[in-house]
């Protein structure tokens, strides 16, 4: 990166709004921390230039805290703060950022970095040159051992197989009991199939069979859902043991829908990607953070999954409504949206478009196309543009204003406050609405109201 | 599912055989095998090659269902958009609310949720609208706090009524402006206020009085007039209270009828109203009765006051609103001097009293121990007739050691008493007050000074706090007053705090660690202060307003407000829609 083009757009162009910075929060409750800090009181000695801030912040304690955050590297904002938080960012580095982003004169622009930030931003910048040096002398020295791998791959291939076979033999079973012994098992009899999918390295067989186990609980209706899940885990089943006679594509959905390893190896697509959604599913283990991306050129949307391990924010962070110039490579699979993030050319600045968008129509039948290529698929990213949310009862549905024609939400989505923001962005009157469309209904992420191009985040 | 109907047509059958393979199912092949179809498969296996094509071929067949009643749009908002900046302000003040903060210790950062009230009513006096997407959290902190809600559900304008009437979370906010915009007919158009006087609900009567009283008392008073007679006692009470807005003496005639009421409630109403206009012939005929038992002694050395209270109540006092009875601990002679004094004009005592001042009078010493009664009746009385001269007396010099203890005049009474002044009077009487007596005791009269907090007020509390510092205590002995001071200090004055913010050198007769505490305490007054400064600043229009009030002729940035992505919190509770695909490495690799 070139320090003058960046140093220039940072004091201008690309200061960020208060929700991009605490879009970057690793939780709650850093966000209220971060959102105290953003204001000049406790800052001193706060400066900005070329892509990087910096600050000294008062704390409880007689020194006060050494905060610096390099925005300048287009792999995502770096922090640097001499507090002992362990959470990333830490408030003083959210705060600092919030400082910033206000605009208010605290922060010096254009300023040169005092010597203790600038060690950290020569240091870093050293590392990133040297790793740059390194991936182009080659990257052969990268696997070691072809041959090793493979062998590896086919013993999990093996040990997979195994498992579906004897996923197919239990279905079986349960379906010659009949579905209603399953709903005295309970839960014990799903938790023991799935962990031995854990030991056949099968972990998407495994989070299915995990996922049945709710089913019988679920209420009215439950038997033709566990029928449903059953028959398409037997489907997935039946794919795995006769990928052989597959496509080539069809069988990397298989491997994919598995949980098996793969590298996204598809050509880099450069494109201006502006960011439709991010939110985070939570369970014990594991944090699942998940992006949407929209290429203003390709048209396309593009799927980045990010992991934290137990309570910790998952590393990539975008904030909804920028755009990034970035390349993205697809993951192997037929109708599979997930991409890996390339080398980005810019970091995200804010952007003032909305991707375009179809009808309720269109979006149902998308839904169905896409099931010819991936019938595991339980929704399709979709823009409506003119829908109303109209109350149903209990239930809410996302109406076209211009034909008969509505959308379901998810019971998901109607549990959820970013509900009443899309019914107040509303005010009964169309809107444009990003979501996951699918055969459980609608689940609204972003909306933009009419006249402006500004998303706002539901999730 | 869920409402997505399928393309019915030849799926009838496709419907029944997906019902039979549930019954299937759902008992067992052993017990109910399905009918051979020569795939030649092991039953249970058939049964869901055959599901799974079910499955497939419904999801792959689902469209959208008709659409159930439309909601009525939202009213317009005519207000400017509020600037970007104050929209994130207020998505951080609102974020605030469920952030804690009120367990433990304060630390040196502000308390965002108290700043809430003051943006509300800086936000109003601008009068900008809402962001549309800020409105749920909005209406969630004005259902938790109810004395946001006015100014709250104001700011929130015409779009969060129309939102309440969808979230049953809300109703307060339909419940809380009754007939507020919409409902209530212009005060001109006389049909229609007359029809909505006649058939209104009682709340909606009560707003259209308010209203009008506010522009043209005298309508207000005609239409109740009007059905006066025909109206239920409890009625009757609540609209003669709503007379008080716009009270002159046109409303005399009305109420010296009222005072024949059936109902004491109303009679008492009635009286107090009356003898708020001195003018009045009430307040004449207590005059006469309060003057009678009121004279000058001028027997002894000096001047003094002497008093004969009222021996007994006939019926001409009890018809001007005197309680007979008094409470339980006090004498009847005494309880009726005082309802006599408190409804008598202030101006006869000059006259009475050899021509003395308001100042002159209340020096006088009073015979017989009087002097509590017949002082806090003037108090009373300079209250109800808003007299600042007296009001000005019976306060007294600030720095009278008497001001500080309890005395003639209460604490709440002073509090009320200064409200007859000037704000800059208010002020000063209060800076004085600081100024001799501490903090203390002032909580209350600060409470009645206007924000922000005059110069010499500001300045002698931020003294105050630190001579309470030099004096070793803690600072949460005065957290009542701390708070008041971010709230309600010049935010000119953060500049002038800044020598406050050092930890001072421990003395041995401070309380441990205090001086640290101090400077926290300082340091979060002057961080409160500069973000009201700043709250302040993002208010400000951005440019002059244009005459159609809307979208102004800013560029793109102006328009809309921002999102409010912190309140919402990024999480969804609930493990929302399965992923579309599995992670592709164990969760034990993603570490």
């Amino acid at each position: 990166m070139a320090g003058p083009t960046v140093g220039g757009m940072t004091e201008q162009g690309v200061r960020w709004t208060a929700e991009q910075v605490l879009a970057l929060a690793p939780d709650a409750a850093s966000r209220t921390a971060g959102g105290k800090l953003g204001t000049a009181g406790p800052w001193s000695e706060a400066g900005s230039g070329e892509g990087t801030v910096w600050g000294l912040c008062k704390g409880s304690g007689s020194r006060p805290y050494q905060t610096v955050v390099d925005l300048a590297d287009a792999a995502g904002p770096a922090y640097k703060c001499s507090c002992p938080s362990r959470k990333f960012p830490c408030k003083h580095a959210l705060g600092l950022l919030l400082l910033w982003s206000g605009d208010d004169g605290s922060v010096a622009p254009s300023a040169e970095p005092p010597d203790w930030a600038d060690q950290w931003l020569a240091g870093r910048r050293r590392r990133a040159e040297s790793k740059q040096d390194r991936s182009e002398g080659g990257s052969a020295s990268g696997s070691a051992d072809p041959e090793a791998a493979r062998r590896r791959a086919e013993r999990r291939a093996e040990r997979v197989t195994a498992g579906a076979t004897e996923l197919e033999q239990r279905l079986a079973d349960l379906l010659r009991g009949g579905l209603a012994a399953a709903e005295q098992a309970g839960y014990g009899l799903w938790d023991e199939t799935a962990a031995r999918m854990v030991d056949a390295q099968a972990p998407g067989l495994a989070a299915r069979v995990r996922e049945l186990g709710a089913i019988p609980a679920s209420g009215a209706g439950w038997p033709a859902r566990l029928l449903e899940e059953c028959a398409l885990l037997h489907l997935l089943d039946q794919g795995w043991l006769g990928r052989d006679r597959l496509p080539d594509a069809l069988a990397a959905t298989i491997r994919a829908r598995l949980g098996l390893p793969a590298t996204a190896e598809g050509a880099p697509v450069r494109d201006r990607w502006l960011v439709l959604a991010q939110y985070d599913t939570v369970d014990p283990k594991l944090t699942t953070r998940r992006i949407w991306l929209h290429g203003a050129a390709s048209g396309h949307t593009r799927l980045l999954l990010s992991y934290g391990a137990a309570g910790r924010a998952p590393e990539l962070s975008l904030p909804v409504g920028l755009a990034l110039d970035a390349e993205l490579s697809a993951y192997p699979g037929a109708g599979q949206p997930r991409s890996a993030l390339g080398e980005r050319h810019t970091p995200p600045a804010p952007a003032a478009f909305r991707p375009p968008g179809t009808t309720t129509a269109e979006a149902a039948a998308s839904y169905g196309e896409a099931l010819r290529d991936d019938p595991w698929l339980e929704s399709v990213p979709v823009t409506l543009t003119r829908v109303i949310p109209v109350p149903d009862g209990d239930l809410w549905q996302l109406a076209d204003a211009d034909a008969d024609s509505a959308l379901p939400l998810t019971r998901a989505a109607r549990s959820r406050p970013g509900l009443w923001r899309l019914v107040a962005l509303s005010g009964g009157g169309p809107v444009t609405v990003f979501g996951e469309c699918g055969h459980r209904g609608f689940t609204p992420l972003t909306a933009w109201p009419e006249g402006t191009d500004e998303a706002v985040p539901l999730c | 599912m869920n409402g997505t109907t399928s393309t019915d047509g030849a799926t009838a059958a496709a419907a029944s055989s997906w019902e039979d393979l549930v019954t299937t199912a759902l008992l067992g092949t052993d017990r109910r095998p399905p009918a051979d179809r020569g795939s030649g498969r092991q039953a249970p296996l058939a049964l869901l090659d055959e599901a799974a094509m079910a499955t497939v071929r419904r999801r792959a067949g689902l469209r959208p269902a008709r659409v159930t009643r439309r909601p009525e749009r939202a009213p317009e908002d005519p207000r400017p958009v509020l600037p970007a900046a104050a929209a994130r302000r207020l998505a951080t003040l609102l974020a605030d609310r469920s952030g804690g903060g009120t367990g433990g210790r304060r630390g040196s950062s502000p308390d965002l949720m108290e700043l809430l009230p003051q943006w509300l009513a800086a936000a109003n006096a601008h009068g900008y609208a809402a962001p549309p997407q800020a409105l749920p959290a909005l209406l969630d902190a004005a259902r938790g706090r109810t004395d946001l809600r006015p100014a709250a559900l104001e700011f929130a304008g015409p779009r969060a009524l129309w939102l309440a009437r969808l979230n049953a979370d809300w109703r307060f906010a339909l419940r809380a402006t009754p007939g507020r915009g919409a409902a209530l007919p212009d005060p001109k158009d006389a049909e229609a206020v007359l029809r909505l006087w006649q058939e209104g609900l009682f709340a909606e009567r009560v707003a259209l009085l308010g209203v009008l009283r506010a522009g043209t008392p005298e309508l207000a008073r005609e239409l109740l007039a009007s059905t006066w007679a025909t109206e239920r006692a409890e009625d009757r009470l609540m609209f003669l209270d709503s007379l008080r807005t716009g009270l002159s003496a046109a409303d005399e005639a009305f109420l010296e009828q009222a005072l024949a009421d059936r109902s004491r409630n109303v009679r008492t109403t009635a009286a107090e109203l009356l003898s708020a206009l001195p003018a009045s012939a009430l307040a004449a005929r207590m005059a006469v009765r309060a003057a009678a038992c009121v004279a000058l002694d001028r027997t002894g050395n000096a001047p003094a006051i002497a008093v004969e209270a009222p021996f007994e109540c006939d019926s001409g006092m009890e018809r001007d609103g005197v309680a007979a009875t008094p409470p339980a601990g006090r004498g009847e002679r005494s309880w009726w001097l005082g309802q006599l004094v408190e409804a008598a004009p202030l101006g006869v005592w000059r006259e009475r009293l050899g021509g003395r001042t308001a100042r002159e009078i209340v020096a006088l010493p009073v015979t017989d121990g009087w002097q509590g009664e017949l002082h806090a009746a003037w108090c009373r009385a300079a209250v109800r007739q808003r007299d600042a001269e007296w009001s000005r007396a019976l306060l007294g010099s600030p720095s009278a050691p008497e001001a500080g203890g309890p005395g003639a005049v209460s604490l709440a009474e002073r509090a009320k008493l200064l409200a007859a002044l000037e704000p800059a009077e208010r002020a000063g009487w209060v800076a004085g007050f600081i100024a001799t007596h501490g903090l203390s005791e002032a909580f209350q009269l600060l409470g009645v000074c206007a924000v922000p907090w005059a110069a010499p007020l500001g300045r002698a509390v931020v003294d105050a706090l630190n001579i309470a510092r030099d004096a070793g205590s803690y600072p949460w002995s005065f957290s009542g007053v701390m708070g008041l001071t971010e709230r309600c200090l010049e935010p000119a004055e953060a500049g002038r705090l800044e020598a406050l913010l050092a930890i001072p050198d421990e003395r041995e007769d401070a309380a441990p660690g205090a001086g640290g505490y101090w400077a926290e305490a300082f340091q979060r007054l002057v961080t409160t202060l500069r973000l009201r400064a700043e709250m302040a600043r993002e208010l400000a229009p951005v440019s002059p307003v244009s005459p159609s009030g809307g979208a102004a002729c800013g560029g793109v940035r102006e328009h809309g407000g921002q999102a409010c992505r912190a309140s919402g919190g990024g999480v969804p509770e609930d493990t929302g829609p399965r992923s579309p695909q599995p992670p592709a490495q164990p969760p034990e690799a993603a570490g």
